[in-house]
């Protein structure tokens, strides 16, 4: 019998994994969008989960606006990318310190 | 009119028309300029004979607020009126000087440059001097009092392209201070312990506080008051060792030194311990004090007059000498008879000054008295009255400060037999100080009026920019001055000599202060069992000491005058002490090297390490540079890439989150 903590602990670990990949990486932008993107699917199996242990169909739903709004997110972010790839030749993450104080 | 819009116009008048002379006075010319003010002045002075009369005859009295200027913390400071008989006193005596000193400045100031502004300065005093007068309270006695000031410094560095009197004003204005940190300290601790700045309210309560000490100490507070705010009184008036600026303050235009500074704001001290008589009659310690240092310089700075050369310096050692009388007078309680000789004062030494004025005016500025003489003959007007301005100084019967002179031995002689401290020296300093006044104004005279015609030698260029250029007394004689200058000498002359009789009684026997003034009880006692009378007061005088001392003075002068070998002599027999008085008792010497150096030093110390290092170092750049200390140390958080930012956000929300679980489940 699979509990409602194992599903837990893995998006746990889902999100943290995505976390540290923001945190760590320092070579390649398009790493980071993968992140973000597995951020959200760690946090959109929390709400199936929760959706199928409390029997309510409202999490499920939920998900597909998410997974919507991500893809969404994951196009425009991809759009960035290429403009700042034009522009700066590069995708290495330690270039783009143009914020640098 | 009511009694009190004629006090506003009293006040106001002046102080229009010095407001437009001062401003516009280049637009509206020399003739609009001197009429205008003069008519202020002139209002003014009928409405304080109008005021003289309603209070004096009519018995009027007012004491109220005017507006209410200030209020902090439930002290409201107002300007306020106190109309009683020493302020309507006080009022024609002001009015009346200045009235005199605008119309003879008309002619004194002919031609020179910064006529106007001169004009509104001297209207501007007389508004400073009403207010002081006036009021009803401390904060406003204050504000006249510094107004003053402000405009006796205009005054003194007048001619402001000579270095001599921009020395001479600054030295009056810093010598000033010190009075006035002793004045302002005075009235800090009487707002503090009695509530209140309003004089009357101030005498209620006197009964209360008699006996109260200074804090963490045991010094009598009255008494503590009493020299603090008479350390005030010793700038304004010139009491030793605050006296050294008004020798100085010379360096002014004759007609100031007339009605600044003989006859209207140095005496402003003598009127306020009159004013604050109630107070100073709890203290007999500062009586005492007054009476000591008010003998110093009625003798020791008297003498110097004897060996000055400088027609104004004379004059000046003299007002010197006659503010110690009148702080006599104060020291022995005998108030009355000081105002008596501050009024009579005013009007032999305004007209001393104005007189000495018209010599130098026809000398063409020259003020070296070694370079007059025999000038009787061509200035009968001038002569005249200064001869009686002199014989009223001198205290010689009837003239009017014979009366008041007489008055102040007297009560001197009263308070050491009621053993004040100090009493003797008192005694001894104003006789001594008779034959002293009698040998200055006669050597002036004699100097100045008689003898041979030293003038004849000079020739020298006009330095003073009017351009009458090269002049020379060869072949032209002198002349006398023109109507308006000595038009006010005669008027001056007149209460110089009938003053003293007219007031004789009601100041002696203070009928007239009997609400402002109030005189310590042993001088009442003494007074009432006499009766003055002035024809007996005369009769009586010659059988005493004072008449015979003043005559022995002249006729002192008058051998040194005719025996000029005699006086060579005699100088060098005194070489010392002529060396003494000669560098004015080294007060000047002690001033300029010893406490000048120091609080110079001790200036340099505060700009440098207090301003510079202090302010400046550490409180100023200091705090700046902590900042960019600490900023070029955060900096370094600013990497400038994004991952890291999403770090700090991410371990700060962790950070709040457990902070928040800890606030939420403990």
């Amino acid at each position: 019998m699979i509990v409602i903590q194992q599903y837990l602990i893995l998006s746990a670990i889902l999100f943290a994994i995505s976390v540290m990949g923001i945190f760590l990486n320092r070579k390649n932008i398009i790493v980071i969008l993968m992140s973000i993107e597995l951020m959200l699917l760690a946090v959109n199996f929390n709400f199936i989960t929760f959706s199928s242990f409390l029997h309510n169909l409202d999490g499920q739903i939920f998900v597909f606006f998410t997974l919507t709004v991500a893809a969404a997110e994951a196009s425009i972010g991809l759009a960035i990318l290429i403009l700042l790839f034009r522009n700066l030749r590069s995708i290495n993450v330690q270039d783009m310190d143009s914020l640098q104080g | 009119m009511t009694s009190i819009s004629l006090c506003l116009l009293i006040i106001l008048a002046p102080l229009v028309a010095s407001i437009i002379v001062g401003l516009f006075g280049f637009a509206i010319g020399k003739t609009l300029s001197h009429s205008l003010t003069t008519l202020g002045v002139f209002i003014a002075t009928i409405c304080s004979y109008i005021i003289l009369y309603r209070v004096h005859v009519e018995g009027f009295s007012y004491d109220g607020p005017l507006y209410t200027w200030l209020g902090v913390d439930g002290q409201y400071f107002t300007v306020g009126l106190l109309v009683d008989s020493l302020t309507a006193i006080m009022l024609v005596i002001v009015s009346s000087v200045s009235l005199m000193v605008h119309i003879y400045t008309i002619g004194y100031m002919a031609g020179e440059e910064g006529y106007q502004r001169f004009f509104s300065y001297i209207s501007l005093f007389t508004f400073m001097m009403f207010m002081l007068v006036l009021s009803n309270n401390f904060v406003q006695l204050f504000f006249g009092w510094e107004g003053v000031g402000l405009v006796s410094y205009l005054l003194i560095g007048f001619y402001y392209k000579r270095e001599s009197a921009i020395f001479a004003n600054l030295k009056a204005f810093l010598v000033n201070r010190v009075g006035d940190l002793g004045f302002i300290l005075g009235i800090g601790l009487i707002l503090a312990n009695f509530g209140t700045l309003h004089y009357q309210e101030v005498f209620n309560q006197l009964p209360n506080i008699v006996h109260a000490t200074v804090p963490y100490t045991s010094w009598n507070l009255i008494t503590f008051i009493c020299i603090l705010l008479f350390i005030g009184a010793m700038g304004k008036s010139a009491q030793f060792p605050l006296h050294v600026w008004l020798p100085d303050s010379m360096e002014g235009p004759t007609p100031i030194s007339a009605l600044i500074h003989a006859a209207t704001m140095v005496t402003a001290g003598i009127f306020m311990v009159a004013r604050l008589s109630p107070i100073y009659n709890l203290s007999p310690t500062a009586l005492g004090v007054i009476v000591v240092l008010g003998g110093i310089n009625c003798l020791f700075l008297g003498i110097l007059g004897i060996i000055q050369n400088d027609i104004k310096r004379v004059v000046a050692y003299s007002t010197l000498s006659q503010l110690g009388y009148m702080a006599v007078a104060l020291g022995c309680g005998a108030y009355s008879v000081a105002i008596f000789h501050l009024m009579t004062h005013a009007f032999f030494k305004g007209l001393l000054f104005l007189a000495a004025g018209s010599v130098i005016l026809a000398m063409h500025h020259e003020q070296d008295m070694t370079k007059m003489g025999g000038l009787a003959k061509y200035m009968p007007v001038t002569y005249i009255t200064m001869l009686i301005g002199s014989l009223a100084l001198a205290g010689i019967p009837p003239f009017a400060g014979f009366f008041s002179k007489d008055m102040i031995l007297e009560s001197a002689r009263v308070a050491y037999a009621n053993g004040l401290p100090g009493g003797w020296f008192a005694v001894f300093a104003t006789y001594a100080s008779v034959i002293v006044t009698a040998i200055y104004s006669f050597r002036l005279i004699f100097m100045t009026f008689h003898g041979e015609e030293r003038f004849r030698d000079i020739s020298h260029h006009d330095n003073h920019g009017h351009g009458h250029g090269h002049h020379s007394f060869k072949h032209n004689n002198p002349k006398e001055s023109p109507w308006v200058v000595t038009l006010p000498l005669i008027l001056m002359a007149i209460p110089s000599v009938i003053i003293g009789w007219v007031g004789l009684n009601g100041f002696i026997n203070n009928t007239i202060f009997t609400n402002s003034v109030f005189n310590y009880s042993w001088y009442v006692n003494f007074i009432q069992h006499e009766k003055i009378a002035p024809l007996e007061m005369i009769a009586h005088s010659f059988t005493e000491l004072p008449v015979y001392l003043a005559l022995a003075g002249i006729l002192i002068a008058w051998i040194f005058h005719r025996k000029q070998y005699l006086t060579k002599r005699f100088v060098n027999a005194i070489r010392p002490v002529y060396f003494i008085l000669e560098r004015k008792y080294f007060m000047d010497d002690l001033y300029i090297n010893l406490l000048a150096p120091i609080g110079r030093a001790l200036g340099d110390f505060f700009w440098k390490i207090g301003d510079m290092v202090v302010i400046d170092g550490l409180i100023v750049n200091g705090s700046a540079k902590v900042v960019a200390w600490y900023a070029k140390v955060f900096r370094r958080l600013q990497s400038g890439y994004v991952n890291s930012y999403a770090t700090f956000m991410v371990l700060g929300i962790i950070l709040l989150l457990t902070f928040c679980s800890k606030l939420i489940f403990s």
